[in-house]
C-alpha cells in the first residue's frame, strides 16, 4: 500500500522496455556483452519477391529466442539466415547485416564451414546419418581433425549426456542410430549439433515430427541447453514458444512485428497482430 | 476486432460474459431486495433473499468451470488469457457480494423482531452508492471501459466514510442506552456489508483494468488517477 502506480507496473521494471516492437536489444540494461546475435536493417530476397523487409532484432545469449507466426511469414527464412544455409537457394539476396559474437557473417569472404561449427542446426525432420550413435556424435569431430580415440569418446559422452540420450544408448552405441525411436533420433542430431561446441544453435520446428512425450523430453533438453548454448527456436506451436522461449519474435507477411519477453508477449502483446495471432484470430 | 477462427471458442468467451453478467445482475437485485427487507421490515422477503443466494453461488461454480475448461482446452493467450482471469476473480467478488446480501438479510430478520432504533437513512444512501459501484464496474465489463472502471475505484471512498460516521453515531447510542446495544451493533454490521460490497466493487473495477490494458493496479493506495 502507499505506492503510486508507477511503481507497480511492472512492465517497466524488467530489463527489456517490453513488447516495444523495435527487436532491439533484449536485455539493454545489462550491457552489449549479453546479446549474442545482432540483425540489423536485414532484408532477403527470393529473385525479385522480398521476403525479409528490414528486420531488427537482437539475440541474448544464453536466453531461449522463439520465431513465431503464420506460414510464409519469413520466420524460417530468418532462422536459416543465421548460418547463411540460404546460400544454398539459388537467386537468393541478402542485405544488411548479421553479427554474431563480433563477426559480420554476411561479408562474402567468411568461411561458412567455420560458421556453421559455431552456429549449429537442429532440422525439423530427424535426420541421423546412416551410421552408429557413436560415429554421428564424432562425425563432427573428427571433421575438425580430432582423431584421439580417448579425446572422441569424451566427446560423444559429454554430447550424448548433454542431450539427455546418454542413459538410454550408453550400452549400444555402436548400434545403428537409425534403430532409435523418432525423439532418440532428434535427440542424437541434438547431440550432433552439440559436440562441436557452438555458440548458437538453431532449431527449425524441432518436435513437429514427434509425439507429446518426445516433445517433452526435447523441451526440457532445450532448458538446460541454454546454460551452455544461445538457442533459436522456430516454431508453428505457440504454446511450446510460451513453454520453452525467454523471449518471442512475432512476424508477419516478412516483418518483425514484436519482440519482447515471452510471458508479456503471451499475455499483453503491443501490436493487434500478435493479439490476433496469438488468440487465434487470424485470418 | 475480428472473431476467432475457433467458432466454438468464441462462442464459449462469450456465454462467460453473459454468465458473469447473469451473475452480476442477479446479485444487483439482491442487495436492492435485501435493502427492501430492512427498510421496509418485511421479513419473509429477507428469507427469500437467504434462499436465492444457492443460485449466485451455482453460477460461481459454473463460471469456474467454464474457465477451467477454456483453459485447458484452448491455452488462451493475450486479451482471452486476461478475459478468464478476469472473469475467475470477479465471479469470487460477485459471490461474496451475494453472501453480504444474505448477511444483511439475516440482520434485517432480527432488527425486524424489535422496534426500530431509529430511521434508516444512512444505510440505504451507503446501498445506492455500493449497488452504482457494482452497476457501474459490471459496465465497465461489458464495454471494456476503463475509464468508467476507474471512476468505480475512486468512489470507494465516500462510502468509507460514511461507515466511520454511522460508528460515532451507534456508540453514542449505545453509550445513552443500554437497550440499543443489540440493535446498534446489528447496524454496524450492516454498514460493514455494504462497505465490503464498495470493497468488491472496487476489485471488479481493477480486474476490468487489467482485462483491457493489462495492467494491474490492485493494492495501489490511493489509486491512479489516469491509466
Amino acid at each position: 500500500m502507499g505506492q503510486d502506480a508507477d511503481s507497480l507496473d511492472r512492465s517497466s521494471a524488467l530489463p527489456h522496455r517490453l513488447g516495444d516492437g523495435n527487436g532491439k536489444d533484449p536485455t539493454a540494461s545489462q550491457g552489449s556483452d549479453t546479446i549474442e546475435v545482432t540483425i540489423r536493417d536485414l532484408c532477403l530476397f527470393y529473385g525479385s519477391k522480398q521476403a525479409l523487409h528490414h528486420v531488427d532484432l537482437d539475440i541474448g545469449r544464453n536466453q531461449v529466442t522463439a520465431f513465431i507466426g503464420p506460414s510464409g511469414c519469413g520466420k524460417s527464412t530468418l532462422l536459416r539466415c543465421l548460418n547463411r544455409l540460404n546460400d544454398l537457394v539459388d537467386g537468393v539476396t541478402v542485405t544488411g547485416s548479421i553479427v554474431i559474437g563480433g563477426l559480420e557473417i554476411l561479408d562474402p569472404s567468411l568461411d561458412v564451414t567455420e560458421l556453421r561449427k559455431r552456429v549449429g542446426m537442429v532440422f525439423q525432420k530427424p535426420n541421423p546419418f546412416p551410421k552408429t550413435i557413436y560415429e554421428n556424435i564424432a562425425y563432427g569431430p573428427r571433421i575438425l581433425g580430432i582423431r584421439n580415440k580417448a579425446r572422441l569418446d569424451e566427446i560423444v559422452e559429454r554430447s550424448l549426456k548433454g542431450a539427455a540420450l546418454w542413459d538410454e544408448v550408453k550400452d549400444r552405441l555402436h548400434e545403428s542410430a537409425l534403430a532409435l525411436s523418432g525423439g532418440q533420433h532428434q535427440r542424437v542430431c541434438i547431440a550432433r549439433t552439440i559436440a562441436v561446441e557452438p555458440e548458437v544453435v538453431l532449431m527449425d520446428e524441432p518436435c513437429s515430427a514427434l509425439d507429446p512425450i518426445a516433445t517433452a523430453k526435447i523441451e526440457e533438453l532445450i532448458h538446460e541447453l541454454k546454460q551452455r548454448y544461445t538457442i533459436v527456436i522456430v516454431t508453428h506451436n505457440m504454446q511450446q514458444a510460451a513453454r520453452v522461449s525467454d523471449f518471442t519474435a512475432f512476424m508477419y507477411l516478412g516483418r518483425l512485428i514484436e519482440f519482447g519477453k515471452t510471458d508479456k508477449l503471451f499475455t499483453t502483446p503491443e501490436k493487434q497482430e500478435t493479439e490476433d495471432y496469438i488468440t487465434g484470430r487470424f485470418g | 476486432m475480428p472473431l476467432h477462427t475457433d467458432r466454438l471458442y468464441e462462442e464459449e468467451l462469450q456465454q462467460l460474459r453473459a454468465k458473469i453478467l447473469e451473475m452480476g445482475g442477479l446479485v444487483e437485485k439482491q442487495i436492492g431486495d435485501a435493502m427492501v427487507s430492512l427498510v421496509d421490515r418485511n421479513s419473509p422477503l429477507a428469507r427469500e433473499v437467504i434462499e436465492r443466494d444457492h443460485t449466485v453461488n451455482y453460477l460461481d461454480v459454473t463460471v469456474d468451470e467454464t474457465c477451467t475448461r477454456l483453459l485447458a482446452l484452448h491455452q488462451p493467450a493475450g486479451r482471452d488469457l486476461r478475459l478468464i482471469m478476469t472473469s475467475l476473480k470477479i465471479t469470487t467478488d460477485l459471490e461474496r457480494i451475494g453472501d453480504m446480501a444474505q448477511n444483511i438479510c439475516e440482520r434485517a430478520i432480527e432488527l425486524n423482531q424489535e422496534p426500530p432504533l431509529k430511521p434508516y437513512v444512512d444505510l440505504p444512501r451507503m446501498a445506492n452508492w455500493a449497488q452504482s459501484m457494482l452497476r457501474d464496474s459490471l459496465d465497465a465489463f461489458v464495454r471494456e471501459d476503463t475509464e468508467l472502471a476507474l471512476q468505480v475505484c475512486q468512489r470507494d471512498d465516500f462510502i468509507d466514510n460514511l461507515t466511520a460516521q454511522l460508528f460515532s453515531e451507534m456508540l453514542s447510542y449505545m453509550a445513552q442506552d443500554p437497550q440499543s446495544v443489540g440493535r446498534a451493533t446489528r447496524i454496524l454490521f450492516l454498514a460493514k456489508y455494504l462497505e465490503r460490497i464498495a470493497d468488491h466493487a472496487t476489485n471488479i473495477g481493477e480486474m476490468v483494468i487489467y482485462m483491457v490494458k493489462g495492467k494491474s493496479i490492485r493494492h495501489v493506495s490511493p489509486p491512479p488517477t489516469s491509466v
